[in-house]
């Protein structure tokens, strides 16, 4: 196994902390001094690593991982929107509404009619539910 | 037709390690460490149930190209590869804890959910792992 192979393999797996640290804190503002620190980059590096990583800006997945919390509370539960909204992190409903039609393609209001609620295992839905756009 | 799973694999990237975590750390019993001459056979099972073994593959030659075992091991480092375990306990939190302070790198806490309580890690390698405590 090459050196160079090897070390973009460690970068991948800290980024993959960093990025699981994400998962876990979702509702929080990014912290990126705190995510540097478990990617074991420099602040300055730290979005430009987890792009080349995962294709993807931090902020780009942390709206990904928002929305499809709230297409999960969409589906399962019965609280309202706006509760939802910043359930999930998003700081105004008008930017949460822009967000997720611009990634699901619908308005949170019209996911909700059309949602049938999941059972299976939860990184599944997780994974699966995360929405691509 | 069908009866049981016998064997199910996973890809490690370092079958030593591997063996520290799956079995140092989480328990599991060494079910099969045999050297082939062309690959280390290493399988885990959880204590008691031989008849369900995991395989801990290294990806490499001479089953795959150095170049594909390079692309393998991105997959599994960025925790995308796909191969992952769920195992059932009888008291999910107070493993959480014993394994927590063994510093095993977990995705999330228990969590109550429709068929238990459950929470979520990562091995060594970026695998995910999940363990459940049944309902009732």
């Amino acid at each position: 196994m090459g050196t160079v192979s090897r070390a973009a393999e460690e970068t991948n797996r800290r980024m993959l902390r960093a990025r699981d640290a994400m998962d876990r804190d979702y509702a929080r503002p990014l912290d990126v001094p705190a995510l540097a620190r478990i990617a074991h980059v420099s602040e300055a590096h730290f979005a430009r690593t987890f792009r080349a990583t995962f294709g993807e800006t931090p902020h780009r997945y942390l709206q990904r991982r928002r929305v499809e919390r709230a297409m999960f509370l969409l589906r399962e539960t019965d609280r309202s929107v706006t509760d939802i909204c910043f359930d999930v992190g998003f700081g105004s409903p008008g930017t949460f509404s822009r967000t997720f039609r611009d990634i699901v393609g619908r308005s949170p209001r019209a996911y909700r009619k059309e949602a049938v609620a999941a059972s299976v295992p939860t990184c599944f839905t997780m994974s699966w539910t995360r929405p691509s756009g | 037709m069908f009866n049981a799973i016998t064997h199910s694999q996973i890809y490690v990237l370092d079958q030593d390690e591997a063996l520290d975590f799956y079995v140092g750390k989480l328990g599991l019993e060494v079910a099969a460490d045999v050297d082939m001459g062309f690959m280390r056979w290493l399988a885990v099972s959880v204590p008691g149930h031989p008849e369900r073994q995991i395989l801990l593959e290294r990806p490499g030659a001479p089953a795959m190209l150095e170049e594909t075992a390079e692309q393998v091991r991105e997959l599994v480092t960025k925790g995308v590869m796909g191969g992952w375990l769920i195992f059932t306990t009888p008291d999910c939190r107070k493993t959480y804890e014993t394994l927590l302070s063994q510093g095993v790198e977990f995705t999330e806490e228990p969590t109550e959910r429709p068929y238990g309580i459950d929470c979520g890690l990562r091995d060594p390698f970026g695998n995910r792992i999940r363990f459940t405590q049944p309902k009732g």
